[in-house]
């Protein structure tokens, strides 16, 4: 499936920010045998002092941006054109939970694919008794780790309202799961605590998602949104596999991967620090436009 | 009658060590297992012990009162915040043999080299990782092994420069390491300090006692540290996070000790990928910092985003080999209590030989056969978290020693292990040596362990002859910790022949060159310019105060006309008449200690001493004073107090850019409070007698009677107060003194001749200076008040920013 995405990131400041340094991750990854950049390039605007593009150590293509003299806004726009490729339901080669532990201990080495980082705390998800106990009340130690893996997916999905107006970008993990709703980064975070709690591997993938008007409605321009999902490794056979809590569904050619992190705070699509004496105003239109 | 004096001085003096008797099992610094002096000891005993009565609390007291007046002290925390507490110095130094010194050395040394490689590898090819001889699953949970920076390489072609080692000797008389801190570690400055002390409680004894001198190896490191400046312009400073860090003193005291500038992340910035400071005169290079700042709170913008102590782009300039960073960011990974497990191990692969100095016996439960070995061998056991990067005897709330959980954890330990077997290592409970302290007038056997520095030179590692040790408040090891009551002493390396004595000085090969006085952060000269205004303003409420409280005790009545004009006048100032000292002036005070407390690198100790005495004073008056005779007897006092502080300024400080800074905020201040406090008391409205308090207030009643020999008007008042050049209370006397010192300024710095500054400085005291006492009505004062506080402005953007 062939997408035309743009994004366009606006921030106003009241008074002009003296100078801003920023970390982008907005650039859709370039992936064998999964999706293919075919074009992408990000604009800031004013033009940037500086600006190196390099990539992290998960992987994510990264722009570091610094604007000095004063500037009343600053706009960052990204136009990209993407392939995702089909992605082909395979066998279920996952070992069985209470094997998994094997499979990992057997991985040597701490490269971006391990597992190895996927297990712990991170800096936003940490230890929670409560959504560890939900997540054991919901699989069995004969349930393989993909099987495991699709039941809390489906389960959250059943369980939390997805509510954009319940959480902002820093609301607890805690809070969410508490209440029982917000949005995607939410839905992803209390879902990768429920596997690390149940020793699978768990990671945050950031990323676009085609959105689908009401049949006869046109698509409305700036509609769409930048989305999160989870990844979580099911042995070595499985390997990484990608599931959508939020729209219960497994991750296809629907998502377009960004970056995969340990959570939101590896892959934040935009992270800054500018000197202002005031207020700033933000808003954020994505549109992913399917061509083929 | 030589022969009598010395039997009464032999008989007033008691053995030392009477009833000194170490703990059995447990290996002590002073005396063999039969109860010898050991060899090293032995001059050191016989000196003590032909000390006359009370002569060693004399010399105690001699340190003590060092170390006050050096203004060293320790941050404590506590429940309710932090408190400043007096240095806890143990008078009796450790003693270590030249020989065993060259062993422990060799050891440690060893162990710079291997912890490098490390390093190099988990930021580098992970082989260690690969080849199983780390379990992957430790470095990838570390807080401190840091993603950002993996595949970063050093410009300097090393991660590790400046690191420590905490030793103990085990109760078969062998060393080992406790503990490894590579993140940044502290001690070595204060251990300057305690030699400082300890030599002087000493000194008759010290200058013959062939010890080792702390002094070359200072010097070494720093000759290092401005070899990787190389050819550029760039220099060395010294990344602090700031006052509010336990060991801030010692940040300032070896960035004046080394001459190096001492920076918070807020003065620099990265442009390029080169980091630059903000000074007076400009963005400058910076080549190497040593960082005093944990590496996770370095850069806000890709490592802890919570910090505000960082450089947002530190890690850019990293990449970009911008800058050299001491040690490498990322090297508090080394310092995790699990790797111990696996450096005897990775020293065999590494280097084909073992550690030379073992470390403490260690097992990651993480692994099936090591967790069983720790549950079965709990007791003899302390049990606490693989990641945590504090030493041993620190122990954490986490943890278990001999068998039974230290905080309010309860059930069975060997479930909890089992459980938790990634998160916990079980180490050999450590039995520390004693050494004698001096407690209750004799000397008593306590646990300690040593701090060992070394620093990368020239020459490769070189270990510093002494350091910190730790001593404990009781025969409990696990306290020995200074949060939880311990002391620190001196360590002295003791060689069989006469030692260099070596200074920081360099050696004269050279034609002497005067060293350039240094960049001046703008942080520091912000500091410096609002602690000489809010100084200034102390004062002037000060006199302000007494003036009204004499008058009030005269009168008998606060409600006569020129009271309650002058009541009227202090409203807008939140100044409360009927508090003996209003919060407004102690609140002032504490400005001016706040802002003092972030340049003491750059602020005579004596200074800062008399800074505290008076907010002190100032806080103790608060809580009797009454209105009338008392306060103003009371302002007397700390007006005195406050100009001893001037006075030290005046007399002491050195006339570096800085000083300047100090000055131009306080004649800023004066002459902007002197510009209001005319226009109301020679406004025409103003009430009997305002006049004179106005040159009661500028403390100029005898100037006047001199100058005019008539009683006060309006004119002579404005003549001396707002236009006469040599009254160093007039308006036209600061503003001139502010030209000076503009004109300086912007000399050195990249405005050239004429900044806005100084242009709006010349063209206000040109105003001033050809007015006449009736031009300058109220309004005129007024406007005066505002074109100063105008320059403060134009001072600030210009060099402040």
């Amino acid at each position: 499936m062939l997408y035309d995405i743009k994004l366009v990131l606006k921030y106003k400041y009241k008074p002009a920010a003296l100078g801003g340094r920023h970390i982008l991750r907005l650039m859709p990854a370039d992936i064998a045998g999964e999706q293919r950049l075919v074009a992408g390039f990000l604009d800031i605007s004013p033009r940037a002092d500086e600006r190196v593009d390099s990539v992290d150590f998960f992987g994510t293509q990264t722009t570091y941006s610094a604007c000095g003299g004063p500037h009343p806004a600053l706009n960052f726009t990204l136009t990209a054109r993407v392939n995702r490729l089909a992605i082909i339901p395979s066998f279920d080669m996952s070992p069985p939970l209470g094997s998994l532990k094997g499979d990992i201990q057997h991985y040597k080495a701490i490269d971006a694919r391990s597992p190895h980082h996927f297990l712990g705390v991170s800096p936003l998800v940490a230890l929670n008794a409560d959504i560890a106990a939900y997540a054991r009340a919901l699989v069995t130690a004969q349930m393989s780790g993909q099987e495991a893996v699709s039941a809390i997916s489906l389960a959250l999905h059943r369980d939390m309202k997805f509510d954009p107006d319940a959480t902002e970008v820093d609301t607890p993990m805690q809070e969410a799961f508490e209440n029982r709703h917000g949005v995607c980064q939410d839905f992803s975070h209390i879902m990768i605590c429920c596997l690390r709690s149940l020793g699978i591997p768990a990671g945050y993938v950031s990323g676009f998602l085609r959105t689908v008007p009401p049949p006869g409605k046109p698509r409305l321009e700036g509609a769409d949104a930048m989305h999160a999902w989870v990844q979580a490794w099911c042995g070595f056979e499985a390997g990484w596999v990608e599931f959508d809590p939020t729209n219960a569904t497994l991750v296809g050619q629907d998502h377009i991967v960004i970056g995969r992190g340990r959570d939101y705070s590896d892959v934040a699509p935009i992270k800054g620090i500018f000197r202002a004496a005031g207020s700033q105003d933000t808003s954020q239109a994505v549109d992913v436009i399917p061509l083929a | 009658m030589p022969h009598k004096l010395n039997k009464l001085g032999q008989e007033q003096s008691a053995d030392p060590l009477q009833g000194y008797a170490p703990p059995r099992g447990v290996a002590d610094e002073l005396m063999d297992a039969r109860g010898n002096v050991r060899l090293v000891w032995q001059n050191f005993v016989k000196f003590l012990s032909e000390l006359p009565g009370g002569d060693i609390e004399r010399r105690i007291a001699r340190g003590d009162q060092y170390l006050r007046d050096a203004g060293v002290f320790f941050r404590q925390y506590g429940q309710a915040g932090s408190t400043e507490r007096a240095w806890p110095l143990s008078s009796i130094p450790v003693l270590i043999a030249e020989s065993e010194w060259t062993h422990i050395s060799k050891g440690l040394v060893q162990r710079a080299e291997l912890l490098e490689a490390v390093m190099a590898d988990l930021y580098g090819p992970n082989r260690l990782v690969e080849s199983g001889q780390l379990p992957a699953a430790l470095i990838a949970n570390s807080a401190e092994w840091l993603r950002p920076l993996v595949g970063v390489k050093p410009s300097s072609g090393h991660f590790l420069q400046f690191i420590a080692f905490e030793i103990g000797r085990g109760p078969n008389g062998q060393w080992w390491v406790l503990g490894d801190r590579t993140q940044a570690p502290s001690g070595s400055g204060f251990a300057l300090e305690n030699r400082v002390a300890t030599a002087r409680m000493f000194t008759d004894f010290y200058t013959k006692a062939n010890v080792h001198r702390l002094a070359g190896f200072f010097r070494s490191f720093r000759d290092e540290l401005q070899n990787m400046c190389g050819d550029g312009a760039g220099r060395v400073a010294i990344l602090t996070p700031g006052p509010l860090n336990d060991t801030y003193y010692e940040h300032a005291y070896i960035a004046r000790y080394l001459g190096f500038m001492l920076l918070e992340g807020e003065d620099l910035t990265v442009q390029n990928g080169q980091v630059l400071v903000r000074t007076v005169a400009g963005l400058r290079p910076v080549s190497v910092l040593w960082r005093r700042l944990d590496s996770a709170f370095a850069d806000p913008l890709e490592l802890n985003e919570a910090s505000s102590l960082g450089t947002p782009g530190l890690l850019n300039a990293l990449r970009h080999s911008g800058v050299s960073l001491v040690n490498a960011l990322g090297s508090g990974v080394l310092e995790m209590r699990a790797l111990l497990a696996f450096l005897p191990r990775i020293c065999q692969s590494l280097r084909g030989e073992a550690l030379a100095m073992p470390n403490v016996a260690t097992w990651w439960c993480g692994q099936d056969k090591e967790r069983d070995y720790v549950i079965a061998n709990a007791k003899r056991m302390l049990i606490s978290p693989a990641l945590s990067t504090r030493l041993p005897f620190d122990v954490d709330a986490h943890s278990a020693l001999g068998g039974a959980f230290r905080g309010e954890t309860t059930g069975s330990l060997a479930d909890w292990i089992a459980q938790e077997a990634q998160t916990l290592v079980g180490q050999e409970a450590v039995t520390l040596s004693t050494t004698p302290a001096y407690i209750d007038g004799r000397l008593q056997p306590r646990p300690m362990s040593i701090r060992v520095f070394l620093a990368r030179t020239a020459a490769g590692w070189q270990v510093m002859p002494g350091g910190y040790a730790r001593i404990g408040k009781t025969q409990d090891a696990t306290a020995i910790a200074m949060q939880q009551g311990g002391s620190v002493a001196d360590v002295w390396v003791v060689s069989d022949h006469p030692v260099e004595t070596v200074t920081m000085l360099p050696a004269p090969s050279a034609p002497y060159v005067r060293p350039d006085s240094g960049a001046l952060p703008s942080r520091a000269a912000d500091n410096l310019y609002w602690m000489g205004r809010y100084i200034e303003r102390a004062e002037g409420y000060m006199r302000l105060l007494r003036s009204y409280h004499i008058r009030l005790e005269e009168s008998g009545t606060a409600e006569t006309p020129l009271l309650k004009y002058l009541a009227e006048y202090l409203k807008p100032y939140k100044i409360d008449l009927d508090e003996g000292v209003p919060e407004t002036l102690l609140n002032c005070l504490g400005s001016a200690v706040h802002s003092a407390s972030k340049v003491r690198d750059r602020f005579s100790i004596d200074g800062w001493m008399a800074l505290n005495d008076l907010t002190k004073s100032a806080r103790r008056m608060a809580e009797t004073l009454v209105p009338g005779d008392d306060s103003a007897r009371a302002m007397g006092v700390l007006l005195r107090k406050i100009t001893g502080f001037s006075g030290l300024v005046h007399e002491n400080m050195y006339r570096f850019l800085g000083w300047r800074f100090l000055i131009i905020g306080r004649s800023l201040e004066r002459a902007a409070s002197m510009a209001m406090v005319l226009a109301a008391m020679a406004d025409s409205n103003a009430p009997e007698g305002a006049l004179d308090l106005v040159v009661d207030v500028a403390d100029s009643t005898m100037s006047h009677r001199r100058r005019y020999a008539v009683s006060t008007s309006r004119d002579t008042v404005i003549d001396l107060l707002a236009l006469d050049v040599m009254n160093p209370r007039s308006v036209l006397y600061h503003l001139t003194e502010i030209r000076d010192h503009v004109r300086f300024l912007s000399e050195n710095s990249t405005y050239g001749p004429l900044s806005p500054l100084s242009k709006a400085t010349l063209a206000l005291h040109t105003d001033l200076a050809i007015k006449t006492p009736e031009a300058l009505d109220t309004k005129a004062l007024i406007d005066l008040n505002k074109r100063i506080e105008q320059l403060s402005n134009l001072l600030s953007e210009s060099y402040l920013k």
